[in-house]
């Protein structure tokens, strides 16, 4: 997508997303781990990761709304702690991600002799997003460019770029390391750089301030080498 | 009058870049937006902002307010009572003429809505003009601006087919989506960081409030502004500010409202607050006109502290004001405020007077919490609340509707 095969640029995106409630709710964990299980795989993407692109608090206790319910409305802190630590980021598809989350609660149950139970106007809404991607008409073909293109993109193309190429392509990388793998390794010690960062645990606006730092580090470390 | 581009300084200038590029693909539209009221409340607010910044994007958008007489205003009352779960009965009279003042107003507004590309229908004061389009061309979306996670049954069931047809509708919260036949949209609403209830005061406006309303600066001043509405507890806070005076004795509370001319309920329970407030010369009731926005604005900026004690609330645009003020706030747990007071970091959330009493104390016995509260409130309302934000979802929902809810939209 964004690999020019002649010219090799890299056009930058942004993206927007939009939320729609899917009308499943839960009230305990039980009709939780019931609902996970016929809700669409794109409901569980947005519980992990749209809570980076909607409006809220960033510095969230719990990193995926799962475990910020069971914590906010069950008071299931065991519960929140074991679903807050799943990282999406190491499973290779939203299908194992939900048997993940499933087993969580699932393990949970079986410890519960009582179900805990929110009230009736703090359920669990299941919400899934569609995405509007447009050009921001910016584009690059010297990678070295990138060290002042991510610090001046949105921290939505930032998602766009970093997070949601992980879901679109085949090999499921963020398009920055895309681009950079087809320069046929030339660039391979920024290619590790980048996959050192996990941007499941940071807030979108820390995830572009380490991804600037690494590519800046890298560029800056290769023109001191070159001296 | 502001145009996008005097965004750019508060919201960032990539931001201002996002809407045009969204916006792009939507130019030459003809859309409108139709609402009960042209002044106050939060709709009225946020409509008078968005609809000249969706021109200056270059999309035609128009802004139609329905009117109706005394009875039509009594039954969108009762509706938005029940719909936030007040168990009222509507008599069959107030329903017939709801819907003949619809059927009134369609025939005025049918030019403009029928040739519309796309129709934004706010609140159930005007829902039943679709019905009455049945050569509409374009796609019509219900706005919700009310909390209805639990509504009074028999009233939404008389209101739901009314609401089947549209193509999409608008809610604050995921909580407040109903079971309906079309896709929900979870849109939460916005302030304009560049109004007069918003944009930064020089000290002077600030400090004539005080005079003007007989506050004294060198005490502690805890304000609640909202409509006088049973919803918003405003004879809760009076509560709340005696129990805190008993350990803050030097504690003023200011009540600060106007009326909406869609509310026929204020003045019962403005005498219910002043009955409540017993003469208390620490407590001034204010009824402001609706335009006093700069005077709003002071009233926020002057507080240590502001109160948003609903019981049930659809958003909470005071609250927002408050924390954009960098004031924490101590709000009610219920709603939309739940999304904006995140308990110790913007402010407190509470079930009770008690609790409202509680809070107020520690806060005013802790300065330094208090401040670094009020500078974290300024940064989450800068980064989801503005009208910035607002505006991209709206677009971006527009688009979605121009490409048959698509789940994946790429624009070239």
């Amino acid at each position: 997508m964004n690999q020019g095969p002649e010219g090799r640029s890299f056009a930058f995106k942004d993206c927007a997303l939009a939320a729609i409630a899917t009308g499943l709710r839960a009230q305990n964990l039980r009709e939780l781990r019931d609902r996970l299980l016929q809700v669409d795989s794109s409901s569980i993407y947005h519980h992990f990761w749209g809570g980076l692109l909607r409006p809220q608090f960033d510095e969230p206790e719990y990193n995926n709304d799962f475990a910020a319910w069971a914590h906010r409305a069950l008071r299931d802190h065991i519960a929140a702690e074991r679903l807050s630590v799943i990282d999406p980021t190491t499973f290779p598809s939203l299908e194992e991600l939900r048997d993940e989350v499933v087993d969580v609660i699932e393990q949970r149950l079986a410890e519960h002799e009582t179900l805990a139970w929110s009230k009736p106007d703090e359920q669990f809404s299941f919400i899934r997003s569609q995405i509007v991607v447009f050009d921001t008409h910016r584009s690059i073909e010297d990678p070295a460019a990138l060290a002042q293109g991510i610090p001046e993109s949105s921290t939505s193309s930032v998602f766009y770029h970093f997070i949601d190429a992980r879901r679109r392509t085949p090999k499921g990388r963020d398009d920055y390391t895309t681009w950079l793998c087809g320069f046929d390794g030339q660039y391979d010690g920024l290619v590790a750089r980048l996959a050192d960062i996990d941007p499941y645990f940071v807030s979108l606006r820390e995830l572009r301030e380490q991804l600037s730092a690494a590519v800046g580090g890298y560029f800056q470390e290769q023109a001191k080498e070159n001296v | 009058m502001q145009g996008i581009q005097d965004y750019a300084g508060i919201a960032g200038t990539d931001v201002i870049d996002q809407l045009r590029q969204l916006a792009e693909p939507l130019r030459g539209m003809k859309v409108v937006h139709v609402n009960s009221t042209r002044v106050g409340g939060g709709v009225a607010e946020i409509l008078a902002k968005l609809v000249p910044l969706m021109n200056d994007l270059g999309i035609e958008t128009h802004w139609e307010v329905i009117t109706g007489n005394a009875d039509f205003y009594q039954c969108t009352k009762h509706f938005h009572n029940a719909l936030q779960g007040d168990s009222v009965e509507i008599p069959a009279s107030l329903l017939r003429n709801f819907e003949e003042i619809n059927r009134q107003n369609a025939e005025q507004l049918r030019p403009a809505l029928e040739d519309a590309d796309i129709v934004f229908i706010h609140d159930p004061q005007p829902a039943p003009l679709l019905s009455m389009m049945p050569e509409r061309k374009g796609r019509w979306i219900w706005r919700c601006h009310i909390d209805v996670s639990r509504p009074h049954r028999p009233v939404w069931k008389y209101l739901r087919p009314f609401l089947t047809g549209y193509d999409a509708s608008i809610w604050s919260l995921p909580d407040f989506a109903q079971s309906l036949p079309h896709p929900q949209y979870i849109i939460p609403p916005s302030i304009d960081p560049l109004s007069d209830k918003n944009v930064e005061l020089p000290a002077s406006e600030v400090e004539e409030v005080y005079s003007r309303f007989d506050i004294d600066p060198q005490r502690p001043l805890l304000t609640q502004v909202s409509r006088y509405d049973r919803f918003k507890d405003p004879v809760g806070v009076i509560r709340a500010y005696r129990l805190s005076k008993d350990f803050a004795p030097g504690l003023q509370l200011v009540l600060a409202g106007g009326s909406a001319t869609d509310d026929p309920e204020g003045e019962a329970v403005l005498d219910e607050v002043h009955a409540a407030a017993n003469g208390d010369p620490d407590v001034k009731i204010l009824l402001l006109p609706s335009d006093a926005h700069r005077t709003i604005n002071a009233l926020q900026r002057a507080s240590d502290i502001v109160m948003q004690k609903s019981t049930k609330e659809g958003f909470g645009l005071t609250v927002t004001e408050a924390l954009w003020k960098g004031k924490p706030v101590i709000g009610g747990n219920t709603g939309g405020i739940r999304l904006q007071v995140i308990n110790h970091h913007t402010g407190f959330l509470v079930s009770t007077p008690e609790g409202a009493a509680l809070r107020t104390r520690y806060l005013l016995n802790h300065r330094e919490v208090l401040e670094s509260m009020g500078q974290k409130a300024r940064t989450f309302v800068r980064d989801n609340f503005l009208l910035t934000r607002h505006l991209r979802e709206y677009l971006t929902l527009m688009v979605i509707l121009r490409n048959d809810h698509a789940d994946r939209v790429e624009l070239s």
